[in-house]
């Protein structure tokens, strides 16, 4: 574990971008929560809806309600102009937002039903005004528990935040998801422990500003809150310089082979002279929407997923028109620029272990259909919800026993220890070759192909200089150069990163012809 | 009455009703300038609600309550209450705010301050050391507390003091003492006194006048001398029973 702290020193970025967004967050939720609480305080109906819609936020898993926003910011184009970000800071703001109102207000509803009657009969007995009262007694005693829910809300949003990440905001989740693809454990490591260490730091800064409350101690709210605010401050400061207005977006979606393309893809166009940065750990459903949307300028993605999830169609044709079908209907639906294909394809393929497979008598689909029935699949998560398994099932007469889900990395671990059978897996893993395993033939061409494209956002379709960083890219890697690079980066020792594999592929595809 | 003598406060035709319930049924009535006047009754017989019309803690739903000529609804409620000394069971003290603080919440309101020497002849007032000028409320015993309540009240120099229950959750003792001393204060200041209590004693030894209320109508107007002479009706004499009967048991006990 030596190789833990200098990860955790690499997480600058990460960290500032994560201190900005949650305390935002936080900020905003709290300047929603008090006049909402004070409008609750005066109204039966208003205390009861507000306090129910919060709570039903709050039952919302938070990463759905952080890919909610992205639907949700699209059909808002339609009144604020297509300059309405729809992946980033502002979805997870919104989203975090809504999710730091609950304890705020709840907070801060309770501690004004259950204040003394009493003082509040002599508030109006003295003859103060609305506000006065509200200044000189409604806010003083309810400060303390109010600060308390302020406290909750932050430790929920900056736990939540790390999510932040599924929706193209950089956060301390980088590292966890990043980590978490690859099987970096050291990395998964050590963005949990800045996340809940940033946790800890806000909760007991805060926690003092809750007691200078409540002991009336002036100086103890102003140490607390100036560290906060002196903090929050750095991480401005500190990340002010990165994403300018010139900056390249590369998008990649949540393994491997994806992060690698990116980095890939970045070195090309960070020796064009482009500045880059990177959206790492989009879903499928959101990435290619951000690339029309122009949240991010390029990304990869497949020629059979395009094909059924964004065409919605289901025969599948010969991979090169299939291609040219893709490419015409892009280019007529959005503008967006399919440059081509990078030369391999990254297919679904069933695959068992070898010794499995020769037990079983299973070297096809066709084999494999009898016997299923006594077998355990398992798959990505998306991939049972894909109209890839359901085209294969259908076409195979297939009906396993059960049905798992794994994250992309845990798949073959599973496989490996027995609790799954047969596997869903990608054609350019590089794990298809090391682990040996047996590829299950497809006669009836049920899987379509899977060509990787390399796909440019509509804004930058006739950018030259763009396109010329790019195209070398073209046809340039074979499916077993794939393999080697995403073995690099997924095998269990002497791993490399993302970054290091796609150097290792650039030169690599520079010496051989 | 004799022209120009416009009574001090004026009740005129006053209904307030919560819903089904009529909690003050059409009381018209005057109270004369520097008088102390008591209202007494059993819970619920509208007592409390009658007091808070004055300083609008309350509106009534119909009927209005007029002040020195002046209905009270022809300047605001904060602007009314600040005119008006408010004393009641519950004491109110501000619990974020030291003695000091509370005794000068009314002038501060009006965006003056209470000078220290105000302060501190207001504690002597309710014969409190003004030592405890800088002391939070919850460093203070009950009746302690309510003093600083009545100090309060007086902050303003009003000329209009009203109590409800002042001295209900006092001891036996403090209550007898806090209560001379807010009788010595209204003839001192001579302020005109309303107070709301359910124990006639009290009521006999302090005020100069009782109004005894049962089911939102005054029953018996009377001075305490004439209720102890067995005037004011049945209900009034009930109440005057129990401490006449009280006093009667003890004596004969010490005989």
């Amino acid at each position: 574990m030596n190789d833990l702290l200098p990860a955790l020193l690499r997480l600058g970025d990460p960290l500032a971008a994560h201190v900005l967004l949650s305390s935002s967050a936080i900020g905003l939720g709290t300047l929603i929560a008090l006049p909402l609480a004070i409008w609750a305080s005066r109204s039966a109906n208003v205390a009861r809806i507000a306090l129910g819609f919060a709570s039903l936020i709050q039952t919302i898993p938070a990463l759905a309600l952080l890919a909610l926003f992205f639907p949700l910011l699209l059909a808002l184009r339609s009144v604020f102009g297509e300059g309405l970000p729809t992946l980033g800071f502002l979805p997870a703001l919104l989203a975090l937002t809504l999710y730091a109102l609950l304890p705020i207000l709840r907070n801060a509803v309770t501690a004004r039903a259950n204040m003394d009657p009493g003082v509040l009969e002599a508030a109006d007995g003295v003859g103060m005004t609305a506000w006065q009262k509200l200044r000189l007694v409604e806010a003083p005693l309810a400060a303390p528990y109010i600060m308390a829910g302020i406290r909750t809300a932050s430790v929920w949003t900056i736990g939540a935040a790390t999510l932040a990440t599924t929706i193209g905001q950089p956060s301390l989740g980088d590292p966890i998801f990043a980590g978490l693809q690859t099987q970096n454990w050291v990395l998964v490591l050590a963005g949990c422990i800045a996340s809940a260490g940033l946790a800890m730091i806000a909760d007991a800064l805060l926690g003092l500003v809750e007691r200078g409350f409540a002991c009336r101690k002036k100086s103890l709210i102003w140490i607390g809150l100036g560290i906060a605010l002196a903090g929050i401050a750095t991480a401005g400061i500190t990340s002010r310089d990165t994403g300018g207005r010139g900056t390249v977006v590369i998008g990649a979606k949540n393994f491997s082979e994806q992060f690698i393309l990116a980095r890939l893809i970045g070195q090309n166009l960070q020796d064009a002279g482009y500045l880059v940065e990177y959206r790492e750990g989009l879903g499928s459903a959101v990435i290619h929407g951000a690339l029309t949307s122009g949240a991010i300028d390029v990304y990869v993605d497949y020629a059979g997923t395009i094909w059924a999830n964004e065409m919605k169609l289901g025969d599948n044709l010969p991979r090169q028109r299939m291609i040219d079908a893709i490419t015409q209907w892009e280019q007529k639906s959005t503008g967006t620029l399919v440059l081509g294909d990078l030369g391999f394809e990254n297919a679904y393929t069933f695959v068992m272990n070898g010794d499995r497979a020769q037990q079983l008598g299973v070297r096809s689909l066709t084999d494999l259909a009898p016997v299923s029935r006594n077998l355990i699949v398992g798959g990505d998560v998306e991939f049972f919800e894909r109209p890839e398994w359901r085209a294969v099932k259908q076409a195979y007469g297939l009906n396993f026993a059960q049905i798992r889900n794994y994250t992309a990395t845990f798949m073959y671990n599973a496989l490996q220890s027995g609790q799954s059978d047969v596997i869903a897996a990608f054609s350019s893993d590089g794990r298809i070759a090391a682990d040996r395993l047996t590829v299950l033939q497809d006669p009836k061409h049920a899987l379509p192909a899977y060509d990787a494209l390399l796909l440019i956002t509509p804004k930058r379709a006739h950018e030259e200089r763009f396109i010329n960083a790019l195209k070398p890219l073209i046809g340039a890697i074979s499916v077993e150069k794939m393999r080697e690079a995403n073995y690099e980066v997924d095998r269990n020792d002497n791993k490399l990163s993302p970054q290091a594999a796609a150097k290792k592929l650039a030169e690599s595809l520079n010496t051989a012809p | 009455m004799a022209a120009g003598a416009r009574p001090f406060l004026r009740f005129d035709g006053v209904i307030r009703t919560f819903g089904e319930t009529t909690a003050v049924g059409g009381i018209s009535l005057e109270i004369e300038a520097h008088s102390f006047v008591a209202l007494v009754g059993a819970s619920g017989s509208g007592k409390s609600t009658l007091l808070k019309m004055v300083n609008r803690l309350t509106e009534p739903s119909s009927g209005s309550v007029l002040l020195e000529g002046e209905e009270v609804t022809s300047i605001s409620a904060p602007a009314l209450r600040r005119k008006i000394g408010y004393v009641f069971q519950g004491i109110g003290l501000f619990p974020h705010m030291t003695v000091a603080e509370n005794i000068g919440i009314g002038p501060r309101l009006t965006g003056e301050r209470a000078s220290l020497a105000r302060i501190c002849e207001l504690l002597e007032l309710v014969e409190l050391d003004p030592g405890m000028a800088s002391r939070m409320p919850d460093e203070l015993s009950g009746g302690q507390r309510q003093r600083v309540g009545v100090a309060r009240a007086l902050a303003g120099k009003p000329h209009l003091l009203l109590m409800d229950e002042p001295f209900g959750a006092l001891d036996p003792i403090t209550r007898d003492s806090l209560g001379q001393r807010v009788h010595d204060l209204h003839r001192e200041f001579a302020l005109t006194t309303v107070m709301v209590t359910h124990d006639m004693a009290e009521a006999l030894l302090l005020a100069d006048r009782v109004l005894v209320m049962d089911s939102g109508a005054i029953v018996a107007d009377a001075t305490p001398a004439q209720l102890l002479n067995g005037q004011g009706g049945d209900i009034a004499q009930a109440l005057v029973a129990v401490p006449r009967d009280q006093a009667r048991a003890l004596a004969d006990l010490a005989s």
